[in-house]
């Protein structure tokens, strides 16, 4: 089924955060708080688009996810991307500190 | 409004009227289209006048007239509609407009130095913490690569200028 | 190469205090995010899908040793240990924290960089030939000229809220390695009938959603009145360019609306007034920057060397890498050494920062400790020694900087991306990866002959395809990756923009519709001729039957 979370860039280092079940953001996809109403969907976006947010996190928008199985997975290829990190090695896979971006969930 | 003139908060003896606005005592700024359909009454005032214009609307509409005005305000509807930094270098570097080129709208205070350099010399803030930051905004830059319509001396003209090595 | 003075030095020290106390009032909260956005990138830094990006500008592609050594300390010290060297001759880190990128932009300050300009609606980098300077076939050198235009244009108050982004480029040399008919101004040296060096002056070129070829205003532009004459074209697009529609914002739909003639009336006229201010060149200023890039001190030298022949001869690997990657040098004894920066299977244009370090002292060793940055994404040192060339090479292949495909087809252009950027549809990197295996035999592609592949992620066209030979946009269907292929397009002095051969192809079928391509290419071509050449001669209609009876 096709629910919605909430998800950001996080101020400090631009990092993909997803609103938390637990409140506050979180780098895990599955610790996402899952929005089954458009209400509140609308409710929780709009909480992160005051002031007090804008100091934690950047350009919050809802995107759509699977969670039919129980595990919350993106519907888009770009929300795969920003799950996982870039699907290619970088610096020609020679970067000291290549720690590809962990699979959430 | 708050207006920084030199600098400071300064009072705004002008008032600037809407085309619908009834005529006011005293110095008042309107609007091309008043200026082009009410041209001999407000004239025939005798009080100082300005022009108020939109971003589409450039100087050279008014090239003949500009003597007649004391204000010239150039609208920033959004900060970044940058048409106004040539219209302010028109009225001073081609028409040699010697009264004020006031910036209105959108105006803040990371271009100040910008609309300076470009021959703005008051501005209409939307508070009075940007008068506060006018010194320092003003100043963060000390060096300019380009004329401009303002007093500064660019690199060039400068490394012209020093002794020889 | 130019050297700050004091006052460049201040210029770029404030404008990263400025920069520092812009960040400290956005995480402070005194600037929204919306004041903020446009603040941040005037000084190069996106937010992109992960991560921060920040742009570094590398004026006209040329750096020092010491200057790419900073950006291996920037990219170990800040980042993941590489950068990605930008179709813009620019070097891209792709994660810095915001809090640090004033760090890191005083970093760059100590060794005379910075960021400014290399995004936002302003005057971005003046780019160039990457062989200035030691080509043959070179009026003069034109970073003399993009040195005085990076001045004039570096926060030039009147120009720095355009309608859209602005990028001039110019080159020197008859073969036109700069593609300076695909820029908003392009700058061609010439001579006049009195044989004074000037300018052909192009306008309103440009790729993007609407690819335009640019067109002469200009035939010839004295030196002196380059900058009020840039000035004037400045000024007429900042009042008549639209505003309205972010697509329709370049100066190419105003010159194409107005029309040549009228465009070329107004900025005549806005010319005539400015002309003799001072605006006006200095020759003791231009000679003052001519003086930087005097060429460095040549040895008398013989234009055969016997040792490079004797290595060639004994060393296949090595002789393959001559055959591709090293040009003609002006002076007799020397060459240009291109260093490919696309391994087989590696992204396009990324270097880690012990491979920095490496052309750093390879450099110093054996080109004048100056490098060049590509807009194929590559990079060169413009001096080398032809009898040192074995001793780079050895250099280079120790740090896997030896790739021979210089000019093949696996020497791509590809933006980065979905894999980073936030404007993408679809990624370019893993489809410039899937290529290069696909094509990996070396030999195969010395046989295909010079063909150039330009990737893009999406219509903004970073990665170019509008002028690649093939050229390949990436488009969303329905949440899916595909692929639009366009055919004969070229960037150099025979500019032309590719056409569009057919329904696009799939992330899984876009590498076998590219392999069909150069079969057909192949099957068609005459003795002696290049994709172009066949191309212009058969049209696409082979090309289409082939791609689409088989898919």
């Amino acid at each position: 089924m096709t629910v919605q979370i909430l998800t950001a860039n996080r101020l400090g280092d631009g990092a993909v955060v997803y609103r938390a079940q637990a409140g506050g953001w979180t780098e895990r996809l599955s610790e996402s708080l899952v929005l089954v109403s458009t209400e509140d969907a609308a409710e929780t976006l709009a909480g992160a688009e005051t002031p007090e947010a804008s100091l934690e996190i950047v350009g919050p928008y809802l995107m759509p996810v699977d969670n039919s199985d129980g595990e919350i997975r993106p519907v888009e290829t770009r929300e795969f991307i920003r799950a996982k990190g870039p699907s290619v090695a970088f610096g020609n896979g020679h970067q000291a500190e290549n720690t590809p971006l962990s699979l959430a969930g | 409004m708050p207006l920084i003139k030199e600098g400071v908060l300064a009072e705004d003896s002008w008032q600037a009227l809407a085309d619908e606005d009834e005529l006011v005592e005293g110095p008042i700024v309107v609007t091309l289209d008043r200026w082009q359909s009410e041209r001999e009454a407000l004239l025939s005032r005798n009080t100082p006048i300005g022009v108020r214009l939109k971003s589409d609307q450039t100087p050279a509409l008014l090239a003949d007239d500009l003597d007649r005005f004391a204000v010239v305000a150039l609208e920033f509807p959004k900060f970044n509609d940058g048409r106004a930094y040539s219209y302010a270098r028109l009225l001073r570097d081609r028409y040699a407009f010697k009264g004020e080129v006031r910036a209105v709208g959108n105006v803040l205070r990371d271009q100040f130095l910008l609309m300076q350099r470009c021959g703005f010399d008051a501005f209409e803030v939307a508070n009075e913490a940007a008068a506060a930051a006018w010194e320092k905004a003003i100043s963060e830059i000390s060096v300019t690569y380009q004329p401009g319509a303002d007093a500064r001396r660019p690199a060039l003209a400068l490394r012209r200028n020093r002794p020889a090595a | 190469m130019y050297r700050y003075d004091e006052f460049d030095h201040t210029l770029v020290n404030e404008r990263v205090h400025q920069f520092r106390d812009q960040v400290e009032r956005r995480l402070s909260g005194e600037l929204t995010e919306d004041q903020f956005k446009p603040l941040r990138l005037m000084n190069g830094l996106y937010l992109q899908l992960h991560a921060y990006m920040l742009r570094v500008a590398v004026p006209y592609g040329t750096l020092s040793s010491t200057q790419m050594r900073k950006l291996a300390y920037v990219a170990r010290r800040y980042d993941k240990g590489y950068g990605h060297f930008t179709t813009r001759q620019n070097i891209q880190f792709n994660w810095p924290k915001l809090e640090e990128t004033p760090d890191i932009l005083a970093d760059l300050a100590e060794v005379e960089m910075h960021a400014i300009q290399t995004s936002g609606n302003c005057i971005r980098n003046t780019t160039s030939d990457q062989f200035a300077g030691a080509a043959a076939d070179e009026i003069e050198d034109p970073r003399v000229y993009c040195e005085i235009i990076r001045q004039w244009s570096t926060l030039h108050p009147e120009f720095t809220f355009l309608p859209r982004k602005f990028k001039i480029a110019v080159t020197g040399a008859d073969h036109d390695r700069a593609a300076v008919r695909v820029h908003d101004i392009g700058l061609q040296m010439c001579r006049n009938e009195a044989g004074e060096v000037g300018f052909e002056v192009v306008v309103g070129g440009g790729l993007g959603r609407t690819p335009v070829i640019g067109q002469t205003i200009r035939e010839f532009l004295p030196k002196q009145h380059l900058l009020s004459y840039l000035e004037a074209i400045l000024r007429v697009y900042n009042q008549l360019g639209r505003r309205d529609n972010l697509y329709k914002a370049r100066i190419k739909i105003l010159v194409r609306s107005e029309g040549i003639e009228s465009f070329r009336n107004l900025v005549e006229e806005e010319w005539s007034h400015i002309k003799e201010s001072a605006l006006q060149l200095p020759l003791d200023e231009i000679a003052r920057i001519e003086n930087y890039f005097s060429p460095p001190r040549y040895e008398r030298l013989d234009d055969t060397v016997r040792e490079l022949e004797v290595k060639r001869f004994e060393d296949r690997d090595f002789a393959s890498w001559v055959r591709t990657n090293v040009s003609t040098h002006k002076q007799p004894g020397y060459a240009v050494a291109t260093i490919s920066l696309k391994p087989t299977g590696k992204p396009p244009g990324d270097a880690s920062a012990w491979q920095m370090d490496a052309v750093a002292d390879l450099a110093e060793s054996y080109s004048h400790s100056e490098i060049r940055v590509t807009h194929e994404q590559n990079l060169v040192l413009a001096h080398v020694k032809k009898a040192d060339l074995y001793a780079l090479w050895s250099g280079l292949r120790d740090v896997e900087l030896a790739t021979p495909n210089a000019g093949l087809l696996s020497d791509m252009i590809a933006c980065p991306g979905l894999d980073y950027c936030n404007l993408a549809n679809a990624r370019s990197i893993p489809v410039a990866q899937r290529i290069s295996e696909r094509f990996s035999d070396l030999e195969r592609q010395h046989d295909i002959g010079g063909l150039k592949i330009k990737i893009s992620g999406c219509i903004n066209a970073c990665g170019h395809h509008h002028v690649g030979h093939i050229g390949l946009l990436g488009v969303d269907k329905k949440g899916e990756e595909f692929y639009q292929i366009t055919l004969g397009g070229s960037a150099d002095e025979n500019t032309a923009i590719g056409k569009i051969v057919g329904p696009a192809f799939s992330y899984d079928d876009v590498v076998d519709a590219v392999e069909d391509i150069v079969d057909t290419y192949l099957e068609y071509r005459s003795d002696g001729e290049e994709f172009s050449d066949t191309f212009r001669r058969v049209g696409l209609a082979p090309f289409k039957e082939k791609l689409y009876a088989a898919h």
